[in-house]
């Protein structure tokens, strides 16, 4: 029983971990059509502002949920300004754009703090379920994915901004017709993906440390997770998560974590192929 | 003039490259020509790229994966066999294979565009993944220790062609990848002259359209992309003869590079990604021993290639040779003399009413350089949606 509870309180986890690092790369792409491969960078700058904050006396919770946030985010709005906007359109020359960006900050962060690995201890103790003990902070984790994903589905489905935000998704030039300015919407969506990226970067530093390389270790499950999710932001990077979270779990515990990782791999690529426009590409297509 | 310009660049193009072949192992040091090998295997992995992306419009994220198949093919042949000529033959046998099973896995799945590059990509990812965690005994393939991590660092060198044990000379495998650069280079040329290479070039301009002429589009994108992975693999097998294999072979910066190296020199060209390929080797090679300098010990080479690359998609997205080509053009425009023969005028007032009917984001956003350019191939500006 015991061991059943922590079962599930593994896939949680891994699903909960596979939403949060895919959430700002999915709000971006779904919007914008732009895939941001320095993305995994985003997540590395939250965690590396939200542990120089507290490094220099900033609560840890304030560090991690103010101001990561808002450090990434106002580094994405100028991102977008500066490289993105000129490339609406062109989804292979953004994709290698980013991929300079991602380059580019991982030379400077290694330039500013050193090719080293900083680390703060994760908050809130343990949790004991009968025999077994896990980190607090991990179920923590798991709340976090589902508050962001509850409220980001009621901001699109109930606010004004969620109503533009959709408009602007759904036909461009329409939305501009009817008096939104399409490049503002962009902009401000930017900002947000990279303020949603730079606050889990700031949540995942206790967990896994931050060293300037550490992007590439998000980078590829983020971007397979949101491209086997499909069209739809929300439910989309829910489902996809839950699919290939899950089995990466079972095939860790069957056997090892490196076979894990190589089934949910797998399993992806098996997804593309049966469907190739993703899974709300064919199911759920009304959904957010 | 117009005709002429291509004999011209073919015949230079052949020069420099023998000059190289037969002008480097006289005079060069030992470690200048292990560079140099290290170069000219890169520079086959660019052609590969430059074919399939260039040429085909497909973008294969995962190069890498069949670059180092070809490494670890042949060093695991090659310790099982003794003799390395078979083990050098399986390894472009092999990655042609596996580009043929995942091509059609792809190709006939209709898969297209960030869908195909996310594919490979986790695949590459997936082999890099796997290879690495490969130490200990029960990874051994006959006699061949897969290593895990540390790679294969008793990878055997070529031996000449049935005398096992008579290893070549640094010197002589320098020639045999220059050598092989430059039949790689013109065996492309002449694939894309034939009429296979015309479709798949009319493949890349606009596939519905070749597909209404009657053409099975699938077939012909997997036999370009059998023909790249197998030239990946030729020159994973060099790379193996001039370092060792090992699970970088497989990983993500590799096949990063790879699609720097073909957008600096241009895309749709041959001769392009090469010299790409060799100049951002010098350059990385330059940077890496630019912090000893006092005062440049800030330089970070990831650093300078990402800005290098965003400066280069930004401003010039058609990469160096058009960058070149454009410049010729403007002098030959500008020369004083009457010119004889036609020179392309009308071409200049074609592509601007052709950019004018496009969608404004395209026309707005276009660089001054692209104007004068012929109309984009473009794998690169179709959107997904």
């Amino acid at each position: 029983m015991d061991y059943a509870a922590i079962l599930a309180l593994q896939i949680c986890s891994a699903v909960a971990s596979l939403v949060l690092i895919s959430l700002g790369l999915a709000v971006i792409f779904g919007m914008m059509r732009v895939i941001n491969l320095a993305h995994g960078e985003f997540l590395m700058l939250g965690g590396y502002a939200a542990i120089t904050a507290y490094n220099n006396g900033v609560n840890l919770w304030l560090a991690m949920l103010i101001v990561a946030p808002l450090t990434v985010g106002l580094f994405g709005i100028v991102v977008e300004r500066l490289i993105i906007r000129h490339l609406y359109g062109r989804l292979i020359d953004t994709m290698l754009a980013t991929w300079g960006l991602s380059l580019a900050m991982i030379g400077f962060v290694t330039v500013v703090f050193g090719n080293t690995v900083s680390g703060i201890s994760a908050p809130l103790g343990s949790l004991t379920i009968g025999a077994y003990r896990t980190g607090a902070y991990e179920v923590f984790l798991v709340l976090v994915a589902a508050v962001l994903l509850v409220a980001g589905w009621a901001v699109l489905r109930f606010t004004r901004l969620g109503l533009i935000a959709r408009g602007t998704m759904q036909n461009a030039a329409m939305a501009a017709a009817l008096g939104v300015s399409p490049s503002l919407v962009y902009a401000v969506t930017f900002g947000v993906g990279a303020a949603l990226s730079g606050l889990v970067g700031g949540l995942l530093a206790p967990l896994s440390g931050v060293v300037p390389t550490i992007g590439a270790a998000y980078i590829a499950k983020a971007f397979i997770t949101v491209i086997s999710g499909g069209a739809a932001i929300l439910s989309g990077t829910a489902i996809a998560s839950g699919l290939l979270g899950t089995i990466n779990t079972a095939m860790t515990f069957a056997f090892t974590p490196v076979l894990g990782e190589v089934a949910l791999l797998a399993a992806a690529v098996i997804l593309l192929r049966i469907l190739p426009q993703g899974i709300t590409g064919r199911f759920f297509q009304r959904s957010l | 003039m117009s005709r002429l310009l291509p004999v011209l660049g073919n015949i230079a193009v052949l020069v420099a490259g023998l000059a190289a072949l037969f002008g480097l192992p006289a005079f060069a040091e030992t470690y200048v020509i292990i560079n140099a090998t290290i170069f000219a295997s890169f520079a086959i992995l660019a052609l590969s790229l430059a074919l399939i992306w260039g040429y085909a419009g497909i973008l294969c994220f995962g190069q890498a994966a069949f670059f180092g198949l070809g490494g670890y093919t042949y060093a695991v042949a090659a310790i099982n066999f003794g003799d390395t000529t078979g083990a050098a033959a399986l390894a472009v046998a092999l990655p042609a294979l596996f580009a043929a099973l995942l091509g059609y896995f792809m190709f006939w799945g209709r898969i297209s565009d960030v869908y195909l590059g996310v594919i490979t990509l986790t695949v590459s990812l997936i082999l890099y993944r796997f290879v690495n965690q490969t130490a200990g005994e029960q990874w051994n393939i006959g006699e061949a220790p897969l290593g895990g991590f540390n790679g294969i660092p008793s990878t055997p060198i070529l031996n000449w062609p049935g005398r096992p044990g008579e290893q070549l000379a640094p010197e002589n495998i320098f020639s045999l990848a220059a050598g092989l650069l430059i039949l790689v280079y013109f065996g492309c040329k002449a694939l894309l002259a034939t009429r296979f290479g015309r479709v798949v070039v009319a493949i890349r301009e606009n596939e519905a359209r070749v597909a209404l002429l009657g053409y099975d589009t699938r077939r012909y994108k997997l036999a370009i992309f059998v023909v790249g992975g197998a030239v990946a693999g030729l020159s994973g097998l060099m790379f193996a003869n001039s370092v060792f294999v090992s699970p970088t072979m497989f990983s993500l910066p590799v096949s990063g590079q790879i699609i720097i190296w073909v957008i600096i020199g241009g895309l749709g060209t041959l001769i392009g990604p090469v010299i790409g390929c060799i100049l951002m080797q010098v350059l990385t090679n330059w940077l890496g021993t630019l912090n000893q300098v006092p005062g440049f010990g800030w330089v970070d080479p990831n650093l300078v290639l990402g800005v290098i690359l965003m400066v280069f998609v930004l401003l010039v997205p058609k990469g160096l040779m058009a960058l070149a080509a454009d410049a010729v053009r403007w002098v030959v425009r500008n020369l004083p003399f009457p010119r004889r023969g036609k020179v392309p005028e009308g071409r200049k007032g074609d592509v601007r009413s052709a950019s004018a009917t496009g969608s404004h984001l395209e026309s707005v956003h276009t660089s001054p350089f692209r104007r004068f350019a012929p109309p984009s191939p473009s794998g690169g500006r179709k959107s997904s949606a």
